[in-house]
């Protein structure tokens, strides 16, 4: 199997890549340019854990190939943080208490981003709705959901 | 003044770091020159291996090792923590769905699949025993070879353990009301977020082993001990793991990465899909018969408890959990007379290990589930019928016992107050209450290091791991606290055996307490150093001097402990180390080894809503109560009850391991087998801390964390029964099988869909 080329910017910066063709954008993040902040759990979809956004959506991204991802604008865990700054989502997480293991909080946050940027100030039912496809074990989500209110809060 | 560092919800150590994803986790860790391995299984738990073909996987391009037990020393090492009976690969036959038979190590991790694939396993599928019944059978297989178990009377039946707990004259107990039922929990999976990895690499010393251990010196032991080497050879890195729950306690295949590692003279990486890890961790289902007698008044007159476990292939630490969960089967509860039998039984299953609650929201569901049917046949209201049996303060429920050692009854009372237990209750609603408790950590130990810098700023060294439970944070506001630093001028390290000194295990909700009062004593010692100094510095007596605060004072003078240490040690430097343990002893002669150092207590109350048409459950309120002497971070404990709380409501709503014939697991993954999600989460859940600086732990503390697991299916359960006008004995409470009970109640075949208004 030979590899492809790819272009891709990653937290602004631009990659030029040669990906095996049946490599996943994850594995391409994490494996090849090394950001490792983007999880790896269930690899079908299911968890979050691998959220990334992908030409601005919020999309998980062991189920996107990397060929797929050909000439796109990606923003990771690490893209999220400007200049040393917290984003307001990552400082609502530690406040309000949500992270434990934190391992699927990466996934978490990215989502609760997109959700943010779709929907500057959800209601409690449409953060249940927009983090659904997140899955936690270590809390009772009912700190992720203070922290992503906390955080639109914070942008009125 | 003095600052109060403990009692405050300080923010999560290492908080930030996972909020922008720098967090290592052990898949996060590059090792250069690394071989990634991948691990061949056959497609069913139990087989005759007749032969292994390795020639085409040993021609794929990037392979560097193939292993099969004939690879290993002979006779294959075994290995586990308490008997050494799983092998490092699958010898002649493999016992369960998942259990591996070959590895492969290869540059890539494409290379080691494509390898794995190709390794021909000629074998022949035998029979295997997958639930208790099964297993009992007279004429079923053997799981385990009887000659693994030389001096073991059960060696010729799947009993792994049997343990039987009397007190009071069961036999011959008189009652005026016998409740009699039947209960089963089912097979359950941890699901941490983060699936299981190992790496492992040979070093000048011997072997470097990476894993997010919950217990790093346990697992240190169990590879010596494979490698027949001393524990100085090993040394165990545990990066803090991404989620724990028990299923990282016990070791898995670092026995097999550190053979790896020897053989191929490299790093050696192995990260387990979920559905992998899914095959090696899970808890034991359990299926109890049990025969409660009360008198008119509802006190219990006795408990007769049957519980079998269905523990799997080997033992891991299945047998501690089913004798444990047996010693306290009986509840929170004054029971004169009680007779518990508890059985752990062997399985073509994946090895059942510790899960938050440790067995004991098994027997929970049961014997608080005989309560509310108790409650109900004679009239008595389902709080006040504990609140006649729940002990006082003081009282031995277990005779000879660690006696009560909180205010239960409170925690009863704000649980029914939280939910509005008095008020009217809506149509198609439902309330339920119930108690777990939970027998801590018995004989274990907890070495701590704390090293007083010469700068005036401290190294706490603690061989605790932090999973999520936060406590790299509470340690550290121990620390700060005995020693009157700042928080910012402390590090906690952990999880490096080379560097951290003993601890037993971070399980049984036991490090606050055993680590935390470790951590206390190393700081006493430091201060006790402090004042020998200054005394010699400043010629004075000791009792001329104080360490308080961050400060040492002799006679009118005040020192920071930087200024003492300075003047003390001069331009070369030094520093203070002070050395802390917290020990609980091991009782020969005591069922499990010595006592209890505290019990874990939790109350959950509950108010469901039942959908008839389909079963659907929504709980409508949902109240915690724990009793944790004192919440060190409050925020920390709530957030661990209220995550326990909802991992409860998995095994209570919807997770269940489901097998065919051929002993594989039907719903393996997160498509699947569903854990609760954001949006399973009740509306209104209220954790509530009772504190009475009650507990063996520093300023009062117990440990918390896994109460909310123990109480929460017996408390929804029966709403949903109230709810529903049932009475359901077997988890989960799935919509189908709610709406089939609602339909067997109104005589309608569940085939049929009734209409109703």
């Amino acid at each position: 199997m030979s590899a492809i080329p790819i272009a891709l910017r990653v937290n602004g910066r631009g990659h030029a890549l040669d990906v095996r063709p049946h490599h996943t954008l994850l594995e391409v993040l994490r494996d090849q340019i090394g950001l490792t902040g983007t999880k790896e759990c269930c690899s079908e979809g299911e968890c979050g854990a691998c959220t990334v956004l992908l030409d601005g959506r919020a999309v998980t991204s062991c189920l996107v190939l990397a060929v797929e991802a050909e000439g796109a604008d990606v923003v990771t865990i690490e893209g999220l943080a400007a200049g040393g700054r917290l984003d307001r989502l990552q400082q609502s997480f530690i406040d309000a208490g949500a992270v434990q293991c934190g391992f699927c909080i990466p996934g978490m946050i990215v989502a609760a981003k997109y959700l943010l940027t779709t929907n500057p100030h959800p209601t409690v039912d449409e953060i249940q709705n927009g983090l659904s496809g997140n899955l936690c074990r270590c809390g009772g989500y009912s700190r992720i959901i203070d922290a992503v209110a906390s955080a639109a809060r914070s942008d009125r | 003044m003095e600052t109060s560092w403990v009692g405050r919800s300080a923010p999560r150590d290492g908080g930030v770091d996972r909020v922008t994803g720098a967090q290592q986790y052990v898949a996060d860790i590059h090792l250069a020159n690394v071989l990634h391995v991948k691990l061949v299984h056959l497609n069913c738990a139990r087989a005759r291996i007749a032969g292994i073909d390795t020639a085409n996987a040993a021609r794929v391009d990037g392979v560097r090792c193939i292993m099969t037990a004939a690879d290993l020393p002979q006779p294959v090492p075994r290995y586990g923590p308490v008997r050494e009976d799983r092998p490092v690969l699958a010898v002649g036959e493999t016992k369960f769905f998942g259990e591996p038979v070959a590895a492969v190590a290869a540059e890539t991790e494409d290379a080691a699949e494509a390898a794995a694939a190709l390794i021909g396993v000629d074998h022949e599928e035998l029979p295997a025993v997958l639930s208790v019944d099964a297993a009992l059978d007279p004429a079923a297989p053997l799981v385990q070879d009887p000659a693994l178990r030389a001096n073991d009377p059960l060696a010729q039946t799947n009993l792994l353990g049997e343990w039987r707990f009397t007190w009071g004259e069961p036999a011959d107990a008189r009652a005026d009301c016998i409740v009699e039922n039947d209960y089963s929990f089912p097979m359950v999976t941890h699901f941490a977020i983060e699936p299981h990895g190992f790496l492992a690499a040979p070093d000048p010393e011997g072997v470097t082993i990476w894993s997010p251990i919950q217990h790093p010196y346990i697992l240190q032991r169990v590879v010596a001990s494979a490698l027949g080497w001393p524990v100085s050879r090993v040394r165990v890195i545990a990066p803090d793991p991404g989620g724990g729950f028990g299923g990282k306690g016990w070791p898995k295949f670092e026995p097999l990465m550190a053979f790896l590692a020897l053989r191929t003279g490299r790093p050696v990486r192995l990260v387990l899909t979920l559905e992998e890890t899914f095959q090696q961790v899970r808890r034991t289902s359990a299926r109890a018969h049990v025969r409660t007698g009360f008198d008119l008044a509802g006190r219990l007159v006795f408990q007769d408890i049957h519980a079998d476990f269905l523990v799997g292939a080997y033992a891991d630490i299945g047998g501690r959990v089913v004798s444990k969960a047996g010693y306290a089967a009986c509840g929170p509860y004054r029971t004169p007379h009680a007779r518990i039998t508890a059985r752990a039984v062997l399985s073509h299953t994946t090895p059942s290990t510790a899960f938050r609650g440790f067995g004991t929201p098994q027997a929970s569901w049961a014997v608080e589930s005989q309560l509310n049917a108790a409650a109900a046949k004679l009239g008595i209201d389902p709080v006040e019928i504990r609140l006649r049996n729940v002990p006082a303060r003081g009282e031995a429920f277990i005779p000879g016992e660690t006696p009560a050692d909180g205010e239960w009854d409170s925690a009863l009372r704000h649980a029914a107050r939280e939910i509005g237990w008095q008020e009217p209750l809506a149509r198609r609603r439902g309330r339920g209450i119930s108690l777990g408790v939970k027998s801590s950590a018995t004989a274990s130990a907890s070495f701590a290091l704390v090293r007083l810098h010469y700068d005036g700023s401290a190294s706490v060294l603690s061989g605790t791991s932090d999973m999520g439970q936060g406590a790299r944070t509470v340690l550290k506001q121990i620390a700060a606290q005995e020693l009157g630093i700042p928080l910012e001028r402390i590090a906690v390290v952990m999880g490096d055996t080379s560097v951290v000194p003993f601890d037993s295990s971070t399980s049984a909700s036991r490090s606050t307490v055993f680590m935390g009062n470790a951590i206390v004593k190393a700081c006493r010692d430091i201060k006790d150093t402090l004042q020998r100094m200054a005394a010699e510095t400043f010629a004075v007596g000791e009792d001329a001097v104080t360490a308080a605060n961050g400060y040492v004072r002799v006679g009118g003078r005040e020192l920071t402990y930087d200024q003492l240490l300075k003047s003390h040690f001069g331009p070369p430097r030094g520093e203070v180390i002070g050395i802390g343990q917290e020990r609980n002893p091991f009782v020969a002669d005591h069922p499990l080894g010595g006592k209890p150092a505290f019990w874990e207590l939790m109350c959950a109350a509950a108010e469901v809503e039942v959908d008839p048409d389909t079963g659907m459950v929504q709980i409508t309120r949902l109240a915690l109560v724990s009793d944790i002497g004192k919440a060190l971070n409050p925020q920390q404990v709530e957030a661990q009850d209220e995550g326990a709380a909802v991992m409860g409501l998995g095994h209570t709503f919807m997770e269940q391991l489901l097998l065919d014939d051929h002993g594989r697991i039907r719903n393996l993954g997160a498509l699947d087998y569903r854990i609760p999600t954001i949006q399973d989460v009740p509306s209104s859940l209220h954790s509530v801390l009772i504190e009475n600086a009650d507990g063996p732990g520093p300023y009062g503390a117990k440990g918390a964390g896994e109460g909310g697991t123990l109480a929460i299916a017996a408390a929804v359960g029966a709403a949903v029964n109230q709810a529903a006008g049932v009475e359901i004995r077997d988890l989960p409470l799935t919509p189908e099988r709610v709406w089939r009970a609602i339909c067997e109640r109104e005589g309608a075949p569940a085939t049929t869909v009734a209409r109703r208004s």
